[in-house]
């Protein structure tokens, strides 16, 4: 019964507007009206102009480095929280990593370009030092910079479900495979990493699905050449008026992401049982 | 110690979080036109030029609206999933949570452009504040679940229940005896909902009216870079709030932890 409103809510919010996208995106956009005839035209434009299929290659691209940045810098954290730190202060810690993620994104975002920019943090940094001659450019409006700022911005996502990930370990398993002969380098490749498997398989979701709809990074530090399909999506719907083509390049992400998706757990599923 | 590496790594780590929001406070009191080092000088008019500006007065009265409306929908969404989650038990209970917690994990461009056509074109509303909020809500209520479950983990039924026997109607029993116990998570609730509305561009730049929200605002003011030291000292009192807001309701969170009996585990999320 109480399970009723957020239900309903959310399926009205969410579910039946997912489906209003998917019907859009097989009408078209008449100048002013929408033509109602089912079509494809949308979808076969997608594939035919490399515009599309580059941006929604190269989002895939951003958002799987930016996935593997974070997770990997993320999981020796969250090891150490879990590990390392007295359980009196353990929420302490949690509590310092998230606070910047609930800070102003689009002020956290721009102050990346201070830090990465011509005359930014680093390059007068490094110039003042006499490390370099000339301003790395290489750091900002590009792909790169988009990269740096989004495995920023998403890193307590990937650091919260490790560390509930570790913290459920049974820590005599542990104790048992060092007592066996284990060494602790192994014990931790053969035990501990793959008893967290879940931990990291939720924090790669959760960094992976979410930065392919981001376009507030890419428009502000990736430059001409940096640009994501998130991007698109925007101007299509709210500069080209074009609602239809909008959501045909949105079903189409997201299809892709949740093909990756499960493709990656799936694998993730075999390769724990085959070790099992 | 043996843990002296990782010790310094999450450190280092804890420094790269922090490293774009320390430098607000630095440009906010910097006494010159453009967001650069080295720094000029110190200054305090940037922030006299924050009040004065009528525009962004109002754009800070519409988000904080928003906010307040969406904090309490979601927090009453919240606390009605929250509740039947820990006390009742049914067929596909698994599987409706799972789905109204989907917005955590869904990008939120796809959650604008389906609202935005819903509104638009199918319903033809015109956008508001109102459809702000009815966004928000959606993306707030999975963050409201989450922190009530806490809450409401390790509330026995049967307290409600003998509250009952002994002559209280279902609702009063709700008020007198589930209430006080899971009140601090609510505030909790509130507040983290209150603090995600404030902040979230992507979905209010699709959905926002003829009155922008605070972040559209901003985001407008960030193509102007005479206006850049402007948003810096902007970015310093928000800061400032969202620690303080967050600090509030980290309190509330663990004192309802420690009223619910349960071992603190950590985090919001």
């Amino acid at each position: 019964m109480l399970l009723a409103p957020p239900f309903l809510y959310a399926l009205a919010l969410l579910a039946l507007p997912i489906l209003a996208v998917v019907l859009f995106s097989f009408w078209t956009q008449d100048f002013m009206t929408i033509d109602t005839g089912f079509t494809l035209a949308n979808y076969r434009e997608f594939f035919d102009k490399p515009i599309y299929t580059v941006l929604l290659g190269r989002s895939l691209m951003v958002s799987g480095i930016v996935t593997l940045v974070t997770v990997i810098l993320a999981y020796p954290v969250a090891y150490f929280l879990s590990f390392h730190v007295a359980p009196a202060r353990k929420s302490l810690w949690l509590f310092l990593i998230t606070i910047p993620f609930w800070t102003s994104y689009l002020i956290r975002v721009f102050l990346w370009k201070v830090i990465l920019g011509y005359n930014g943090v680093i390059n007068s940094g490094l110039v003042g030092a006499g490390i370099i001659d000339e301003p790395l450019s290489f750091i900002l409006y590009n792909v790169n910079a988009v990269i740096i700022t989004l495995a920023h911005a998403f890193a307590p996502f990937a650091i919260l479900p490790i560390f509930v990930a570790l913290e459920k370990i049974d820590r005599s398993l542990i104790e048992a495979s060092r007592d066996l002969g284990e060494t602790r380098i192994s014990t931790f490749f053969r035990v501990t990493l793959p008893l967290s498997m879940p931990g990291l398989v939720a924090a790669v979701l959760i960094v992976f699905i979410p930065t392919i709809g981001d376009y507030v990074t890419p428009e502000l530090m990736g430059g001409a050449g940096g640009k994501l399909i998130a991007n698109m999506i925007q101007t299509q719907f709210l500069q080209l008026n074009n609602a239809p083509m909008g959501a045909a390049i949105a079903i189409v992400a997201m299809t892709c992401v949740t093909a990756i998706a499960l493709v990656f757990v799936g694998l993730n599923r075999r390769w724990l049982r085959g070790r099992g | 110690m043996k843990g002296a590496p990782l010790r310094v790594y999450a450190i280092l780590y804890l420094l790269f979080l922090y490293a774009p929001i320390a430098l607000l406070p630095l440009f906010a009191f910097n006494d010159a036109t453009i967001i650069a080092f080295p720094l000029k000088g110190f200054t305090t008019h940037w922030f006299t030029d924050l009040a004065a500006n009528t525009a962004l007065r109002q754009a800070v009265g519409n988000s904080l609206f928003i906010a307040a409306m969406t904090a309490v929908f979601a927090t009453l969404l919240g606390l009605c999933a929250a509740r039947a989650g820990a006390m009742a038990r049914f067929p596909g209970k698994g599987g409706i949570i799972g789905f109204v917690m989907l917005p955590l994990v869904l990008p939120e461009i796809i959650v604008a452009v389906s609202l935005l056509i819903v509104m638009r074109q199918v319903l033809g509303l015109n956008l508001s504040n109102w459809t702000v909020i009815a966004a928000h809500v959606l993306i707030c209520a999975p963050f409201s679940i989450a922190i009530l479950n806490g809450a409401f983990q390790n509330l026995d039924p049967s307290i409600e229940e003998a509250a009952m026997d002994l002559g209280e109607s279902r609702f009063s029993a709700f008020r007198l005896v589930t209430l006080p116990l899971v009140w601090p998570g609510i505030v909790s609730s509130l507040l983290i909902a209150f603090t995600i509305s404030l902040d979230e561009f992507i979905i209010a730049f699709f959905l926002t009216g003829a009155n922008p929200t605070m972040p559209v605002y901003i985001w407008g003011l960030l193509r102007f870079p005479a206006q850049l030291p402007v948003v810096m000292a902007l970015g310093t009192i928000l800061v400032a709030l969202s620690v303080v807001l967050l600090v509030i309701a980290e309190l509330f969170r663990r004192r309802g932890l420690a009223r619910a009996g349960i071992k603190d585990t950590g985090g919001f999320l």
